[in-house]
């Protein structure tokens, strides 16, 4: 069954159109990469998966429970959403990490916050602090910041801050981790080390939907590729097709800028 | 000189009194004006149309008009307009009408850089806590707030400067702040007359003071340094 089904869902800004009747759906354990120009709606498609914005219709399901249903107003309550954010995780395009806390800090601050709601904390502490202490130190560690986990996000660098992101939404522990254009504010020689731990999460079947413009990447990483246009998807399915012998014209002429530029 | 270091003690125990209204008058004022300041900014940015108005409305307002003409319509207002003299006779009474004055006037600048150092902090960072399943009170309290702190110290520091010179202004509506006990002494004071230097001499008191205060507000502005 799918983990996430993405049905119908559009949404607008000032009658400006921006998502129309958007339909997909991803299997546990999938990569799909999401390409298209800018203005085409991917960015709003995350945002409106993590709740940032709310679709005038559609419905959005994970692990087959309706988590928004444009015509249902019970699935649309403020005080339910902050909980069914967590099924999702994200990554921005510009990290977005809290400037005041240490790396570490980032990855931890989230989880103890939620962990001293549950009502045995007072008692467990320090055993729930060890516990997500821990649980940092090994998503940097394996996002290759071992040696930078008491590092302030000014003294990385932008792929080091990124991947701080990236464990940061990893800590979670989300059904979906979703990565919006996660190498565009990048230098070109610091993009490869994101890529590279986007790989690994790949690899180690790790759920994800990938806003990109690193086409190479979208095409090699990704079990299944979706190529969006003026807030509609154009095509999709394997990559390998949808690359290298698409069936719309619009998606010919998206991809040869690539591969002549 | 010889006559001067004779009046020195004088001079020094009056001027301390008089400095001592001027500190007052200088805390009271900020213990109001921050709380009330942020009342202003959080109105100035609501959505409901009538309070963002007012709020506007009363900062162009006070902004707009010398403090020293503030002080003067708040002091005496009530009582020969309103024939309803709210604020009592005497010292307290003056000291009264100027907190009230200084607090409503600063309340109005700080609000600006409230709003300024709320609506600098990007959207980003709130987004980022919302996708991370924190409350807006989490948010604030444990990603947003401290950021602003670190861009309002800087301008805060220049009106918390501004704000010590500024109390002088109160001797208008007669406060004995430590301008008045100065220029008394032209007058006659403690049987002194004639004598300008005790009011020359109020400035050590403020360079003293403002001499402390950058350094203490120096020291919080290094102390959020260690993140940008």
């Amino acid at each position: 069954m799918a983990i996430l089904e993405v049905e119908h869902i559009s949404k607008s800004f000032n009658r400006t159109e921006v998502l129309k009747d958007i339909n997909f759906s991803l299997e546990k354990g999938q990569a799909v990469s999401i390409i298209g120009s800018s203005g085409s709606g991917k960015t709003t498609l995350l945002r409106c998966l993590n709740f940032l914005e709310r679709p005038d219709k559609g419905t959005i399901r994970v692990g087959g429970k309706t988590l928004f249903d444009s015509g249902d107003p019970s699935t649309q309550l403020e005080s339910a959403i902050r909980k069914k954010r967590l099924h999702f995780g994200l990554v921005f395009q510009s990290f977005n990490l809290f400037p005041q806390y240490t790396a570490l800090g980032n990855v931890m601050l989230a989880k103890e916050l939620l962990a001293s709601e549950q009502p045995d904390y007072k008692a467990r502490k320090k055993e729930i602090h060890e516990e997500i202490h821990g649980q940092a130190r090994e998503l940097l560690t394996q996002m290759g910041l071992g040696n930078r986990m008491e590092s302030y996000p000014h003294q990385l660098s932008g792929g080091q801050q990124q991947r701080v992101a990236i464990a940061r939404a990893l800590a979670l522990s989300p059904d979906i981790l979703c990565f919006d254009e996660p190498t565009s504010a990048l230098d070109p020689e610091l993009t490869g080390e994101v890529l590279r731990v986007i790989k690994e999460l790949a690899d180690k079947k790790t759920t994800m939907i990938i806003v990109t413009h690193e086409m190479s990447f979208a095409r090699d990483v990704a079990d299944h590729t979706i190529f969006m246009d003026e807030g509609i998807i154009v095509e999709q399915g394997d990559p390998r097709q949808v690359f290298e012998c698409p069936g719309e014209e619009r998606t010919r002429q998206f991809l040869s800028r690539f591969t002549n530029g | 000189m010889e006559q001067m270091m004779e009046q020195m003690p004088v001079v020094v125990h009056a001027l301390n009194i008089g400095f001592l209204q001027t500190l007052k008058l200088f805390f009271v004022t900020l213990i109001g004006a921050f709380p009330l300041g942020l009342v202003i900014a959080f109105g100035s940015m609501s959505q409901f149309k009538p309070l963002s108005y007012f709020s506007k409305l009363l900062v162009w307002i006070i902004r707009g008009t010398p403090l020293m003409i503030q002080l003067l319509i708040i002091y005496y207002f009530p009582g020969l307009v309103l024939h309803n003299p709210i604020w009592g006779s005497g010292e307290s009474g003056r000291f009264l009408a100027a907190s009230v004055s200084f607090i409503l006037n600063y309340a109005c600048y700080f609000s600006e850089i409230y709003r300024g150092g709320i609506q600098g902090v990007p959207v980003g960072q709130e987004e980022a806590g919302l996708v991370l399943g924190m409350t807006k009170s989490q948010i604030f309290f444990k990603i947003t707030l401290l950021q602003m702190i670190k861009r309002i110290v800087p301008p805060m520091s220049n009106e918390i400067i501004t704000l010590v010179k500024d109390t002088s202004l109160s001797r208008i509506i007669a406060l004995q702040e430590i301008i008045w006990a100065g220029q008394a002494f032209m007058k006659g004071s403690y049987g002194i007359s004639g004598a300008i230097w005790p009011l020359f001499f109020t400035a050590v008191y403020y360079l003293i003071f403002n001499g402390v205060l950058t350094v203490a507000l120096g020291r919080l502005e290094e102390k959020l340094n260690y993140f940008r």
